[in-house]
C-alpha cells in the first residue's frame, strides 16, 4: 500500500531557546521558554495549541502529560517520544497526521533538555537496560566507545581516512560561524581537527558533541492555518521511520534510512539529486557519512570520496547542517534530534540569514537516535518543501 | 605479549592510599544470571529454548521467536574481533583513575555481538578471540575477549589483573598452619609467587609435624593466632592489618557427631567458637584493613577465602554439629561477602567435600587431597571466581542440591552419601 500524502500540512514557527552549556534551570524551564516563543512569534493564542508532542530525557519523573498542568496547556492531542535524535522527524510525522486527521489543528513539537554538570554522566548509566547491562560496565566511555568501533569498522572496510571525517566537521564549524546560537564561535582547521585529543581511538576531541542545555520547537498546522496567521511555512514532501533496521549486521555499517529510501523519494516524487540541502544528525561524522550514503547521495563505501569532492559549507556544493549542527552548536539532549528540522525551516522560510542556502526549494532532514546498545536505533527523515 | 608484572616498589608511607572506586555495579535482574556463572568460573548466555537462538544482552523474550523459555546455557565464547578501541576519556572514576583501557565489539560464533575488555593479546580485528566471564571490582561478571592461544604472562594484562587476586606479589594469611591443608595452602601461595605469606598456629609452643619445614621458606612467618580467643585475632590484626592482601580462614575445629551419640555441647560449641565466632573475629580485625587498601598499588588487598564445606548446604547427619556450625559460617561470610562489596574485596566460598585428612578418616573414597583443594583456591584467586566446589563429592553434591534440595535432605537421611 502506498503511503498517503501529507499535503496540506504547514510546519512553521522554527524557535531555539538558546544553548548553554550548563543550566541550573530544570527541562521544564525550557520547554516553557519554548512555548512561550512559540506563541509570541506565530501569533497563536495559548489556548488554542491544542496539541503537544514532546521529547526530553531530563524531565524524569514528568512525562509530557505533566507539562501540561506545568504550562496550564489543555490539548485534546499528546505524545511523548523520548526518543533523542530522531525526535524531531519522528514529532513531525506524528503531528502532521494529527493535524489531517482532525485530531489536532495546532500542535507545538518541542525537544528540550537541561544540562547541569554532572546530568550527562547520571544519563549514560541509566540510559537503557541494556546500556546498564552491556555496555556501561565496559569503560564508561558512553556512546564514544560504541561510536569507536562503529567508526573503525566503517574505516577498515571501507578505506576513509580520519581526514575524511574531519572535512565533515571543519565544514560545519564554518557554517556554525555565521549562527550566532552556536557555543562554538571559533574557526576549526583540519590541522586543529587532527591535533585533537584521542577520547576513543579512532574517535579524537572534535568527533565528539559537547552536551549542553537548549531547547528547539516548531508548530505544525494546516496550510490554511497558517496562510490565515501569515506564517511563513514549509511543506512535508515526504517522511520515512523506521526502528532497530538491519539488526542482524553484527557491527552497524549502516542506517535504517536505507530500508525506505525508495518511499521518501516517490513520495517526494523527487531525486536526491533535487536535493538542495541536508541537515543529517551528527553525533559522530561517521553517522554523517553514512547519511550520505544511505539517503541516497552516493553508494554505498563512497562516503569518504563524496567528502572529499564536495564542500559541505552553506555556501559549497553539498550544502550539509548549515547552522554548524551538534558538532558545532552543541548537543542539547533531545533538541539534538531538532536542530536540523528548525535550521531546514530556516532555509525553506527565508530566515537562514548569512548562512542561507541560496535558491533552496528542497531540504532533507535526517535523525538518528537512541544508542541503546551497540547502535542507534531510531532513524527518520523528511524532505521539506518551500511552500508555494 | 603481556611484559611480566615486576615486583613493585616499597610503597611510599608518605603518599595517601588511594582508596577504591567501583566501576558501575548496576544491572537488570535477568543480567545477575551471567554473574552467577561467572562467579563459577563459566560462561554462560541466554539460550532459547524453543528456536534455539542465543541471546545477547540479557533478554526476558527472545529475540528471535519472542519465546519467554529463555535458558543459561555454556558458550565456547569463540569469536571474531570486529573492532577495537582503546579508551583515553571515561566518566566513571574506577575507569579513568586506570586509562588508556582496552575494549572490543566481539561477534560470537554463536551469534550475538557482545561488548568485551579486550586483553592485550588479541590483535587487531579482524582477528580470532575467545569470550569469557569475569567478575570485576563490583563483583559483577562482565565479559573479556582473551586471545586465542595462552601464553606464560597472560595473567599479568593490567586488565585482566582486575579481574581477580593473582597472587603473585601479594601478601597473604593462611590462619591455621597445623593442618595439612594449611600446609598445603601455604605451599600452594609460595608457589604461585606470593611475596610473604603468614601462617598463623593456635599453639605455638606445641612442636606440629611439616610447621618446621613451612618455616624454613623465606616467603613464611608463623604468627600466633588463635581464632577463639578476641586478644589474639586484634594482636594479629595490629601486626599485619596494614599489609595483608589475601585472607585465607581454613582455621576449623571438625569432629564426626551427630546429636545423639554424643552428650552434651562442648564440640559443638568448640565448632562454634572456631568456625563461626572465630570468622566474625576474624572479620571485624581484619575486614576493614583489607578494605582500606582495596586500591592500594597493582598489588592492593583484594579476597578473602573462607574454607567451608559442601555440608554448609545441606546437613550431613554423621557430622551433624560441623555442619550446622559449618553452615552458619556460610550465612555469616554472605554477609562478610556483602560488607565487603563497596571496597572491591572479593569473598571467595570454597566448598569442599570430605577432605583427606584424619577427622574424615572413616568416609569412603573420593577425598579430596589438601593439595588439590589447596590448587582450587589459587585458581579461584586467579580467576576471580567466587565460590569454589572443588572435588567429585562437592560437585556431586552441588548437582543434587541444586537439581532439589528435598530430595537430596531425603537421601542423606536415609544413609547416603
Amino acid at each position: 500500500m502506498s503511503r498517503q500524502s501529507y499535503a496540506g500540512v504547514a510546519v512553521a514557527v522554527p524557535i531555539t531557546v538558546p544553548y548553554q552549556r550548563y543550566s541550573t534551570q530544570g527541562a521544564h524551564w525550557f520547554v516553557g521558554q519554548a512555548l512561550q516563543a512559540l506563541i509570541q512569534a506565530s501569533g497563536v493564542a495559548k489556548d488554542d495549541i491544542d496539541g503537544l508532542c514532546l521529547s526530553s530525557f531530563s524531565l524524569s519523573p514528568d512525562t509530557a502529560v505533566g507539562l501540561t498542568q506545568h504550562l496550564g496547556l489543555s490539548p485534546r492531542w499528546l505524545d511523548h517520544i523520548p526518543t533523542g535524535g530522531a525526535s524531531g522527524v519522528m514529532a513531525l510525522r506524528r503531528a502532521a497526521r494529527a493535524v489531517q486527521a482532525g485530531d489536532a489543528d495546532v500542535v507545538a513539537c518541542i525537544g528540550a533538555d537541561t544540562n547541569h554538570v554532572d546530568s550527562f554522566r547520571q544519563t549514560l548509566g541509566s540510559f537503557s537496560h541494556f546500556a546498564r547491562d552491556a555496555s556501561y560496565p565496559y569503560g564508561s566511555g558512553g556512546p564514544n566507545s560504541v561510536f569507536a568501533f562503529i567508526t573503525a569498522n566503517y574505516m577498515r572496510t571501507y578505506g576513509a581516512q580520519r581526514e575524511d571525517f574531519g572535512r565533515i566537521a571543519v565544514d560545519q564549524r564554518s557554517n556554525a560561524l555565521k549562527n550566532p546560537n552556536a557555543l562554538f564561535k571559533k574557526p576549526l582547521s583540519l590541522d586543529e581537527y587532527m591535533a585533537g585529543r584521542p577520547i576513543s581511538d579512532p574517535i579524537h576531541l572534535f568527533d565528539c558533541v559537547m552536551p549542553c542545555a537548549g531547547a528547539d520547537a516548531f508548530l505544525v498546522m494546516s496550510e490554511k492555518r497558517a496562510q490565515d496567521l501569515g506564517l511563513p511555512h514549509a511543506i512535508i514532501r515526504g517522511a520515512i521511520e523506521r526502528h532497530n533496521a538491519f539488526a542482524s549486521d553484527p557491527i552497524m555499517v549502516q542506517g535504517g534510512w536505507r530500508r525506505d529510501l525508495a518511499d521518501l523519494y516517490a513520495q517526494a516524487d523527487a531525486a536526491p539529486a533535487q536535493v538542495d540541502f541536508v541537515q543529517t544528525y551528527d553525533d559522530y561524522p561517521v553517522i554523517v557519512m553514512m547519511q550520505f550514503e544511505d539517503l541516497g547521495f552516493c553508494a554505498k563505501g563512497e562516503g569518504p570520496q563524496f567528502v572529499r569532492d564536495h564542500r559541505m559549507t552553506h555556501d559549497g556544493s553539498f550544502p550539509n547542517n548549515t547552522s554548524g549542527g551538534q558538532l558545532s552548536v552543541g548537543q542539547a539532549g533531545a533538541a539534538g534530534g531538532f536542530i536540523g528540522m528548525v535550521e531546514a525551516l530556516r532555509q525553506l522560510c527565508d530566515l537562514a540569514g548569512e548562512r542561507t542556502v541560496p535558491g533552496a526549494q528542497l531540504g532533507l532532514v535526517s535523525g538518528f537516535g537512541m544508542v541503546t546498545y551497540d547502535r542507534c536505533l531510531c532513524t527518520g527523515a523528511v524532505l521539506l518543501g518551500r511552500s508555494a | 605479549m603481556t611484559m611480566p608484572l615486576m615486583r613493585p616498589a616499597r610503597k611510599n608511607p608518605i603518599l595517601r592510599t588511594p582508596q577504591m572506586n567501583l566501576p558501575p555495579s548496576a544491572r537488570s535482574r535477568v543480567a545477575l544470571s551471567l554473574t552467577a556463572a561467572a562467579a563459577e568460573g563459566r560462561f554462560e548466555l541466554q539460550v532459547c529454548q524453543d528456536c534455539d537462538s542465543v541471546q545477547y544482552p540479557p533478554r526476558e523474550a527472545c529475540v528471535h521467536c519472542v519465546s519467554p523459555r529463555l535458558k543459561w546455557r555454556a558458550q565456547t565464547g569463540l569469536g571474531q574481533l570486529l573492532a577495537s578501541t582503546t579508551l583515553h576519556h571515561s566518566n566513571d572514576l574506577f575507569f579513568r583513575e586506570r586509562l588508556p583501557w582496552r575494549l572490543g565489539m566481539v561477534a560470537l560464533d554463536a551469534g550475538p555481538s557482545v561488548m568485551v575488555h579486550l586483553h592485550s593479546e588479541v590483535g587487531e580485528a579482524p582477528s580470532r578471540l575467545r569470550v569469557g566471564a569475569r567478575l570485576d571490582r563490583a563483583g559483577q561478571a562482565v565479559l573479556i575477549g582473551f586471545p586465542e592461544k595462552e601464553s606464560e604472562h597472560m595473567a599479568d594484562d593490567k586488565m585482566l589483573r582486575e579481574m581477580g587476586s593473582d597472587p603473585k606479589f601479594r601478601k597473604a594469611l593462611v590462619t591455621d598452619g597445623k593442618t595439612p591443608v594449611g600446609q598445603a595452602l601455604v605451599r600452594a601461595l609460595v608457589k604461585a609467587g606470593a611475596d610473604i605469606v603468614w601462617v598463623g598456629h593456635a599453639e605455638p609452643w606445641k612442636k606440629l609435624p611439616g610447621l618446621a619445614e613451612l618455616a624454613a621458606l623465606p616467603q613464611v612467618t608463623l604468627l600466633p593466632l588463635d581464632l577463639s580467643n578476641e586478644r589474639s585475632v586484634i594482636t594479629l590484626a595490629g601486626e599485619i592489618g596494614g599489609k595483608v592482601d589475601i585472607v585465607i580462614n581454613n582455621a576449623e575445629v571438625h569432629r564426626s557427631h551427630g546429636i545423639g551419640n554424643r552428650t552434651g555441647t562442648d564440640v559443638a560449641r568448640m565448632e562454634m567458637e572456631i568456625n563461626y565466632l572465630g570468622l566474625l573475629r576474624l572479620s571485624q580485625a581484619l575486614g576493614p584493613a583489607l578494605q582500606g587498601r582495596a586500591a592500594d598499588g597493582v598489588t592492593h588487598a583484594s579476597a578473602w577465602v573462607n574454607l567451608l564445606s559442601i555440608y554448609a548446604l545441606s546437613n550431613f547427619p554423621p557430622h551433624g554439629t560441623y555442619s550446622a556450625s559449618k553452615a552458619a559460617a556460610y550465612s555469616l561470610s554472605q554477609c562478610l561477602r556483602a560488607e565487603m562489596r563497596p571496597s572491591g574485596i572479593r569473598v571467595v566460598h570454597v566448598f569442599p567435600g570430605p577432605i583427606d585428612d584424619e577427622w574424615n578418616q572413616n568416609m569412603p573414597p573420593p577425598k579430596l587431597s589438601p593439595e588439590a583443594l589447596a590448587s582450587a583456591v589459587i585458581k579461584a584467586l586467579r580467576d576471580g571466581t567466587e565460590d569454589v566446589y572443588p572435588g567429585d563429592v562437592a560437585q556431586e553434591w552441588l548437582q543434587r542440591w541444586r537439581d532439589n534440595p528435598k530430595v537430596l535432605e531425603r537421601e542423606i537421611a536415609a544413609g547416603g552419601t
